[in-house]
């Protein structure tokens, strides 16, 4: 087990080397840095001296060296667009980012497992086959497209009380009801600040933003997991174990309960967690449409306007939480899988 | 003298092999398969044919008319009383803000989407079998090498990676050259992103069919390795990549649009669905739904019949679930 | 009788108790660029300067009809022909109590003119700033300057004791690393205290109950606070004032103005702004970047450069693309900038044959290549007039290649001189035209990448710089006009139309140069219950 967790901790470093050094090429000889931080009415011999005092005729493997001290202090530099340093600004849309994040990953497992398990459950009814369907339909539509969808009918329409979709809900209740219920179509609501953490949970605003660009978020992952659960649900209903417990005469509810979801969730408790860094990746997306003040929504300006200390300081905090993740996810799934431990302890005899 | 082998006795075609396979007859049988296969040839046909197919010529500049812009669809009655245009049965799905025919316009643009999508799968799927074919035939420190790199670019999410290689590609290419190598970028950026499922898939199957009889007996005789590779052990690995391709491609048309949408993709003068679907978007609320409306079908309409197809491919060669 | 005055003081509380539980008025709004920077000298950028000026007071302001009045300045005259004297209101307080005085007004001259302050350019004629006494002020000049009070109007007074104390002396300087106080924190003597500044998320203002101004007719507004959340995409800008979470926003897209006017709520408030829209030229060079025309400039040929003006058809443009909203130009600067005359603004007719025979008696009939570089996150619409540009200079056989970036990349590409045929928009905030002449047509001018140099046009310029006599001045910058539209090196294409879009119950006077003065603003009936501000 201890050479186990040893060997991916060492592949985890040999990755944030690896992530670091591309940030490091990327910083250093993409663009002009000086031409980015000072004023257009710099002559030569003020660019010279800058060049000078920032170290940047150094050679390549000292200023990498410098590159990754500073990172290991958290200092990416200054943001050429904000003037503000890098990391001050990424600690402060960190919170924003996780919260959102979160929301969109319990919505997409939670009724990504229970779809899951109904359509495998009852593969050849109906609702199955139209829930089926729609997951499909969820997969092929992109993300902004979702969250424009989302703000279209649910935050401006209802509001206006005649565009034709809302006419509907017109017939069902006053217009003024329906434009209360309307939501929010951008920012995060009233914040709450914990210490340097700035949450949306404890405000009933905070949890109203959070409903749009959660599902826009989550809505992928879901039909993804649903597909997963799915087919291990129906994978596991055919196997041998599961037919003795039906021969022995257990209920169907101990069945399907008790013994196949249990084996059906192990991989999708390890593909969901792999999935977060697919969501902290989408939420570049989400965010941009959402006007959510993430890390995604910066990063996307970032690259808009090519200010690099921003692209590269995402870059090193997004392999950071990848790796993080994938490092737990593997040592959880070792500690959890007994197939895993017999082959280790084999191994190590 | 040999007697003739009566006709129904001779062993089949290979086109009758086809029409009895099992993968056909699951194919027929499901009508949704089938709707979706005919949707995806002709969304490719369209798109490959558009400089033929297509009305108008939308990216010649000098062919479009200011004043053609912001027509209805050619159903769309005139409301004088509100100021609204008619539609014109010359542009059947509307115009665009320049003038450009919608219809035109979703044909060509779906061209670049889908030509982007299948370059990257295409890039992706060679690199990938490349690497997967060799790491997995010749083991080794190689195999540690590709397989740990594979891992390490699988942690970090394609989208990412791809806005990452075409940040920087933006910001190295020298300025007049920019417009040129968008597209080339973007195959780039999102093949090199997906590589490593392949490689993944192909390696483990390379595994499994380096042990077998028939690996060893070509050996024995003298058949080079890459020989065995490409001619014995390629065909048998191909099920499963066709599958992850199949969605690779529907995954790489929507991550073109991504790209598009969020600005760094293909430029207005030469869109994708995705560039239009971002342009249209400036226009939702002030009526002009169908500059928005339309290339957003067309790309769900595509992708959703890959889906279809890719799906159904996967079940269809799921032994488990035969 | 004892029952009327018990009535009549129930009442009474019944009325206070009412008025005290008012709800205060808070201004929501949004529009696509937060301000860079709270520190007022560090960045001369439209939304970063009209925030400044909302949390500090300049000596001299302009009025809802752009003329100039007194700010921190009640009185200016020329005592001698290089110095200013400016005379100071009596009893104003920055935000933090202290009194202000000229010390404030000399050290913040001394900052604005400091090297990292990007506001030199307007002030580089002064020299020196001298406190007389305690209310008085001069600016001393190098050379006589006729119009120096127009040239203040963007510069904000800042405490000197202030900046000593939390040591920002000087404008954010980029090798500190620490961010320094003056990047979210401010100290004016303005209409509004700045209370949380969240760059790109959030900026909250409260009213300055002590600002001298509001009993004038500088003053006059009712809002208590005003909360500021920048919004990128236009769709969602639009969405969030039509869902009623903002009250008010600064860019309104030319084709969603039908959309606001629809909804009850709401309106829609124009003005023709002053800022030109143009397309420069390269004429300097020997040959065209981009072109595949090899060993000469086609647009070094006078011919050439008219056939493209004579193509682009701005009426089409104002039609389709700006829906309206724009007004076709002949000049790149617009009315209300003094040298202006309707006369010079005349703007040509599209005429597709004279334009073809111009390139064929020029030798360009076959046409040729080039690139156009468009900004697309700057002025209204700029992708999309590009664009039309492409198709119309495609029929005169000039194939274009659009290459359209975000400002903060396209900017850079002009002061660089790196582009041979680009869009640029120009404002002018001293509205005079030496503004223009200086920075476009001056050889040279740091926003003038065309390459244009003219021996006569550098001295026009400079004469104009230091003439006091007003006649002529004026014929100065006449012949300065005539001269630049004889060249034809830029081709104008219209004046802005800005386009404000809020709520009914909001008044706000819509100004020339685009920057939201909220000491004027009034939210007027009811305030209803306290929105949930988004």
């Amino acid at each position: 087990m201890l050479a186990f967790l040893v060997n991916r901790l060492l592949q985890a470093i040999g990755v944030m080397l690896v992530v670091a050094l591309v940030a490091f090429v990327i910083s250093h000889y993409v663009g002009d840095p000086i031409n980015n931080m000072v004023g257009q009415e710099a002559t030569h011999d003020d660019r010279d001296r800058i060049r000078k005092e920032l170290g940047l005729d150094d050679p390549a493997p000292i200023q990498f060296g410098r590159f990754v001290a500073a990172a290991l202090q958290g200092n990416f530099g200054i943001s050429y667009q904000m003037k503000r340093p890098v990391s001050r600004l990424i600690v402060e849309r960190l919170p924003a980012t996780l919260e959102l994040v979160f929301v969109a990953a319990v919505f997409a497992l939670v009724l990504g497992v229970i779809g899951g398990v109904f359509t495998g459950l009852k593969r050849n009814a109906f609702s199955s086959r139209a829930i089926m369907t729609i997951s499909l339909v969820g997969v092929s539509l992109p993300t902004f497209v979702i969250g424009i969808l989302l703000i279209y009918i649910f935050a401006v329409s209802p509001k206006s009380c005649t565009e034709g979709i809302t006419l509907l809900g017109a017939l069902l209740m006053d217009c003024d009801d329906l434009a209360a219920i309307a939501l929010p179509s951008f920012g995060r609501g009233d914040t709450v600040k914990l210490g340097s953490w700035e949450t949306g949970f404890l405000t009933k605003e905070g949890w109203r933003h959070l409903i749009l660009p959660g599902i826009t978020l989550g809505l992928f992952n879901l039909t993804l997991i649903l597909r997963l659960v799915r087919s291990e649900m129906l994978e596991v209903l055919r196997t041998d174990y599961i037919k003795f417990a039906r021969a022995r005469g257990l209920t169907d509810r101990a069945v399907h309960f008790g013994h196949a979801l249990k084996n059906t969730l192990v991989p999708v408790i390890t593909v969901a967690g792999i999935q977060i860094g697919t969501l902290i990746a989408f939420s570049t997306i989400t965010e941009t449409v959402f006007q959510w003040p993430g890390m995604g929504f910066l990063f996307i300006q970032a690259v808009q306007f090519a200010d690099v200390p921003i692209m590269t300081a995402y870059l090193v905090m997004a392999a950071l939480i990848f790796v993080a993740i994938n490092f737990t996810v593997d040592v959880l799934y070792a500690a959890i899988d007994p197939r895993l431990r017999i082959e280790r302890v084999a191994a190590g005899r | 003298m040999e007697a003739e082998v009566p006709r129904a006795a001779r062993a089949p075609g290979r086109w009758a092999r086809l029409r009895r396979s099992d993968i056909f007859y699951s194919f027929r049988r499901s009508p949704m398969t089938i709707v979706a296969a005919i949707v995806t040839l002709v969304c490719v046909l369209g798109a490959v044919l558009a400089p033929v197919l297509a009305p108008h010529t939308p990216f010649e500049p000098a062919s479009l008319e200011i004043d053609d812009a912001y027509k209805p669809p050619a159903w769309t009655k005139a409301d004088d009383a509100k100021g609204k245009k008619g539609g014109d049965w010359r542009f059947i799905l509307g115009t665009d803000n320049q003038g450009r025919d919608m219809l035109s316009t979703i044909m060509y643009g779906g061209r670049i989407s889908i030509l982007v999508g299948f370059a990257a799968v295409s890039l992706a799927m060679f690199l990938g079998i490349l690497l997967g074919l060799s790491a997995g035939y010749l083991g080794g420190w190689y195999e540690s090498a590709v397989m740990r790199v594979a891992d390490v670019q699988l942690t970090i999410p394609a989208i990412l990676l791809a806005l990452l290689i075409d940040g920087v590609a933006r910001a190295i290419l020298p300025d007049q050259e920019k417009q040129n190598f968008a597209f080339v970028v973007l195959v780039v950026a999102i093949g090199l992103a997906n590589w490593p499922q392949y490689a993944r898939v192909v390696r483990s199957a390379v595994l499994v069919e380096k042990s077998k009889d028939y690996v060893a007996a070509a050996r024995v005789i003298g058949v080079p390795a890459w020989s065995i590779m490409l001619r014995h052990i390629l065909p048998n690995v191909l099920g499963p990549v066709l599958v992850i391709a199949t969605i690779g491609l529907a995954l790489a048309i929507i991550t073109e649009a991504t790209l598009s949408f969020l600005g760094v993709g293909l430029p207005p003068t030469s869109p994708s669905l995705g560039t239009l679907i971002r342009v249209g978007n400036d226009f939702l609320f002030s009526g002009e739904w169908w500059i928005t409306l339309f290339p957003a079908l067309a790309l769900v309409i595509l992708s959703l019949a890959v889906n279809l197809l890719g799906d159904w491919l996967r079940d269809a060669l799921n032994p488990k679930l035969r | 009788m004892n029952r009327w005055i018990v009535t009549t003081a129930l009442a009474l509380a019944l009325a206070a108790t009412m008025s005290a539980a008012e709800a205060k008025n808070t201004l929501r709004w949004s529009s696509q660029g937060d301000a860079l920077t709270a520190d007022p000298h560090a960045q001369n950028e439209g939304p970063t300067n009209s925030s400044s000026l909302n949390i500090h007071d300049p000596l001299v302001r302009r009025n809802a009809k752009a003329d100039l009045e007194p700010s921190l300045a009640v009185s200016w005259k020329v005592v001698n022909p290089t110095t200013w004297e400016f005379k100071l209101r009596p009893g104003v307080k920055f935000h933090d109590g202290t009194p202000f005085t000229a010390d404030d007004v000399v050290f913040t001259i001394q900052r604005a003119k400091s090297a990292t302050s990007d506001f030199k350019g307007y002030i580089d004629s002064v020299v020196e700033a001298k406190k007389i006494d305690e209310l008085t002020v001069h600016l001393v000049t190098k050379d006589p300057n006729p119009i120096l009070p127009a040239q203040l109007t963007q510069i904000s007074i800042m405490s000197k004791a202030w900046a000593e104390k939390h040591k920002v002396e000087r404008p954010q300087d980029f090798k500190n690393k620490e961010e320094t106080f003056a990047i979210r924190n401010a100290n004016g003597t303005g209409p509004f205290i700045l209370k949380k500044r969240d760059p790109g998320i959030e900026t909250v203002m409260e009213r300055n109950p002590a600002w001298w101004g509001w009993k004038t007719p500088q003053g006059g507004g009712n809002i208590d606070e005003i909360v500021y959340k920048p919004i990128k995409s236009a769709t969602t800008r639009l969405a969030a004032l039509l869902s009623g979470e903002i009250d008010f926003v600064l860019d309104v897209q030319p084709q969603d103005v039908e959309k606001i006017k629809q909804n009850a709520k709401l309106k829609v408030l124009q003005t023709p702004q002053i800022r030109a829209i143009f397309y420069g030229l390269e004429v300097g060079r020997s040959e065209l970047r981009s072109s595949d025309v090899k060993g000469k400039n086609p647009f070094a040929d006078k011919r050439v450069r008219q056939a493209v003006a004579m193509a682009i058809d701005t009426q089409a443009i104002k039609r389709v693309v700006m829906r309206g909203f724009s007004s076709p130009a002949g000049i790149v600067t617009s009315p209300g900038v003094h040298g202006y005359t309707a006369a010079l603004d005349k703007a040509g007719a599209v005429n597709l044959d004279g334009a073809k025979a111009l390139m064929k008696q020029a030798g360009y009939a076959a046409g040729f290549t080039v690139k156009l570089d468009c900004p697309n996150d700057r002025y209204n619409n700029d992708e999309q007039i590009c664009q039309a540009t492409v198709g119309m200079l495609g029929k005169i056989g000039i194939k274009v290649q659009l290459d359209s970036q975000s400002k903060s990349l396209h900017f850079p590409k002009i002061q660089k001189r790196d582009t041979d045929f680009y869009l640029l928009g120009w404002g002018v905030p001293t509205q005079d035209s030496h503004y223009v002449f200086n920075y476009l047509y001056h050889s040279k001018g740091s926003w003038n990448a065309t390459g244009y140099s003219s021996a006569k046009m550098d001295e026009l310029t400079l004469k104009m710089a230091g003439e006091i006599d007003l006649k002529k001045r004026d014929a100065l910058i006449a012949e300065a006009w005539a001269l630049a539209k004889a060249e034809a090196v830029y081709v104008p294409l219209h004046h802005q139309v800005i386009l404000w879009g809020m709520v009914k119950n909001m008044d706000m006077p819509i100004t020339v140069d685009d920057a939201p003065n909220f000491r004027w603003a009034k939210m007027t009936g009811a305030a209803p219950a306290p929105k949930k501000t988004n």
